[in-house]
């Protein structure tokens, strides 16, 4: 029988995507391994606590074609972006630059236009998430069906940020999208991206990747809004490389989805790499949000910070396991994490886990994770004020994600945040 | 007697304390407390530690620990006793709390503004839109330079990392920007050296007025200096046991409580028991065991 992940299923695939040789090859390597790696067990470090269960993949499958469909989105069209690319159901339906970017070299478009102009910069593929990582790697890499594409050349700053967006319009539909930034050696970008439904009743499912590789000096600044309808299972390789004196600022928001699983790796490959990571996430219903985060430092005088901040509410789960990991020769790494979560009901649940593996003998590195409720007394002292206790919960509970806001420099995603938070207190019954 | 023509013509508001009984976890704390307080007039409220005062102090304002077996609380003969916390407030109470709570990441301003704009529209409901922000910053302002604050205090994070005289100044810009009918003030002196303890009382008084009725719960003599009481209430386990004038505060300032543990030897055994009953040294007990 024909499945959507088959091999059948994938021939026909690799027949309708006319790519080079050496992409298919890739494609061909990632399918066997995606074959072997359903075989074997997933890891129980990262997913002993997500129920898999009920994902049955083969209920979701490629849609042939993506239409132009106006989607309700967050961000775009609230402020002149230097660019923007749109994909809707895994294929490119909108794009634009503006000409003084592209007059420098800056390459921001879909995987076809890249395949097209310049095919070398997507050889780049794989080296931040091997496609042989796991099930959903490989699966990923094997029918991956492109995405966005940001390339700066070697000093060029890119100082208006640049939109992607991610949407899903057909019930059922699969998205095996793939976010690429390459940043050249002394080069600096911003780039803003979100997913989105166009029904919040459609299921949907993301075997999904984002690979940022930030080369020595360069500057990245990147936004992952996760706003799908509650009905979609959104699985995520997402991983940054940070080369010496380079730094990355990778801010997270996790809204939407039924189950929304991401592996986020952070690897300091070169002297003087930095990372700054912010996490903001607001889980409801049956939602369930779990990360897991590595902070890897393979080089001396690295720094990385992460802070992510939670809030869950009715019968939805946080789950974050978070690891430092540093490399023998990564001294004077200084190394934080730290996860908050706020319970705004009896029924939810957090999962904290924070962790260090630490070989090197010259380094500073804290962790901590709390989870709590919102404070009585913080309540009753609004309350003295005049403050209805609905109310001062949406006052204390945009205060506690207020240390993450501090951290985002780009005022429209702070917006857009603070006002998807509210949007999602405002169903509070 | 300074008393205000509204005062004198009765249109005033009332804020009555009729025989009030007041138990935390089941603990008897007040034992039949009577007050009076009128729009305009300033009340003393003294007493030795564990007398009840800060008691009173939350149960007016609807603490949901403190629970009232008996007695009641009415504004111009409305009840309070069923209102939550926050209706309270719209009726126009007010506590100057003694230990103010931090609200991390809430910015002073964006506080006050809820708060404001709740207390001055009290039909309103969640949702609907806050006063207009250029409208609210310049009276913020206004108010924090009468103040004699540092308008940087606005964009702070609510009490976060302020110390205890910079908390006990926002309690009374608090006070300055709801402009409530009656005010309580629960030793908004103590934990303060003495030019904060003059500049909180000097903003107590430039705020007071024939509008406000106060309450003050104090143990310090300054803060009656520049608000002198045309009433001073001791309390001595739980209960009211004198009234006086001002020169009753000054009294039991300058010779403590011992003589009204003379007049009133029945509160005295009462506090005396209460001092020795075991849930005051349950720490010890726990230790023991």
């Amino acid at each position: 029988m024909t499945t959507p992940w088959s091999t059948a299923s994938f021939e026909d695939f690799l027949a309708s995507r006319n790519e080079p040789a050496w992409l298919t090859d890739r494609r061909r390597q990632a399918f066997a391994a995606y074959q072997e790696l359903l075989k074997k067990p997933l890891d129980p470090e990262e997913f002993k606590r997500i129920d898999l269960r009920a994902l049955r993949p083969d209920k979701f499958a490629l849609v042939p074609s993506g239409d132009a469909v106006p989607l309700s989105t967050l961000m775009a069209n609230r402020a002149d972006f230097g660019g923007t690319v749109s994909h809707i159901d895994g294929k490119a339906v909108a794009s634009q630059l503006r000409p003084e970017l592209a007059a420098k070299g800056v390459i921001f478009g879909s995987w076809e236009t890249v395949l097209a102009t310049r095919p070398e910069i997507l050889q780049a593929l794989e080296r931040a998430v091997p496609a042989d990582t796991d099930r959903f790697s490989a699966w990923h890499t094997a029918f991956c069906t492109g995405g966005t594409v940001l390339f700066v050349p070697r000093n060029v700053q890119v100082d208006v940020p640049l939109y992607s967006l991610i949407g899903l319009a057909t019930n059922g539909a699969a998205d095996l999208s793939h976010t690429l930034v390459v940043l050249e050696e002394g080069a600096s970008a911003t780039l803003l991206e979100e997913t989105a439904s166009l029904d919040p009743s459609h299921t949907g499912l993301h075997v999904g990747a984002v690979e940022l590789l930030v080369a020595p000096r360069a500057v990245l600044r990147y936004v992952q809004l996760q706003n799908w309808s509650e009905k979609v299972w959104h699985l995520a390789h997402q991983a940054g490389r940070v080369a010496n004196d380079a730094s990355l600022q990778w801010t997270v928001g996790g809204l939407g989805a039924k189950v929304a699983h991401i592996h986020q790796d952070i690897h300091l490959d070169g002297k003087g790499a930095a990372a700054e990571v912010n996490g903001v996430t607001f889980s409801t219903d049956k939602q369930i949000h779990s990360y897991y985060t590595q902070q890897g430092h393979h080089a001396p005088n690295t720094r990385s910070d992460l802070l992510y901040k939670d809030v869950i509410r009715d019968r939805a789960r946080i789950i974050w396991r978070g690891m430092i990991q540093v490399d023998v020769d990564a001294q004077k790494t200084d190394g934080y994490q730290r996860n908050d979560a706020l319970m705004l009901s009896d029924a939810c649940r957090a999962d904290l886990i924070p962790g260090l593996e630490i070989e090197a003998d010259d380094v500073r590195c804290t962790h901590g994770a709390t989870a709590g409720r919102v404070d009585e007394e913080q309540l009753f002292y609004c309350m003295c004020r005049g403050i209805s206790r609905s109310e001062a919960m949406h006052v204390i509970v945009e205060g506690f994600f207020q240390r993450v806001y501090d951290r985002i420099p780009v005022e429209l995603v702070r917006e857009t945040l603070s006002q998807a938070v509210q949007r999602k207190l405002g169903i509070d019954g | 007697m300074r008393l205000s023509k509204k005062v004198r013509d009765g249109m005033s508001s009332l804020l009555k304390i009729i025989d009030l009984h007041v138990s935390v976890e089941d603990k008897p704390i007040l034992h039949g407390v009577s007050l009076e307080i009128r729009q305009g007039e300033i009340h003393a409220l003294m007493g030795p530690n564990g007398s009840g005062k800060s008691t009173l102090a939350y149960t007016l304002v609807g603490h949901p620990k403190y629970e009232i077996t008996s007695g009641s609380i009415e504004v111009d003969g409305t009840p309070l006793n069923e209102l939550d916390p926050c209706e309270r407030a719209r009726k126009g109470l007010f506590l100057a709390f003694q230990y103010p709570v931090t609200i991390p990441g809430v910015k002073v301003s964006d506080f006050l503004r809820h708060a404001v704009t709740n207390v001055r529209n009290p039909e309103r409901k969640d949702g609907e839109s806050l006063m207009p922000m250029r409208e609210f910053r310049k009276e913020l302002k206004q108010k924090m330079e009468e103040l004699g604050m540092d308008t940087e205090f606005a964009r702070r994070y609510l009490n976060e990392g302020f110390s205890g005289g910079e908390k006990k100044r926002m309690e009374i810009l608090q006070l300055a920007m709801l402009q409530p009918k009656f005010a309580i003030l629960d030793e908004t002196d103590s934990g303060l050296d003495s030019d904060a303890v003059r500049v909180v009382s000097e903003g107590v008084r430039k705020l007071s007025g024939p509008q406000m009725g106060v309450l003050i719960i104090t143990h310090h003599e300054r803060l009656l200096e520049y608000n002198v009481p045309q009433f001073t209430h001791v309390m001595l386990a739980g209960k009211i046991v004198e009234t006086g004038d001002a020169a009753l505060a000054h009294e039991l300032h300058n010779h403590g409580y011992a003589q009204i543990r003379e007049r009133h030897p029945v509160e005295a055994a009462e506090e005396q028991s209460r001092q020795n009953r075991p849930e005051t040294v349950g720490v010890a007990t726990a230790v023991a065991k």
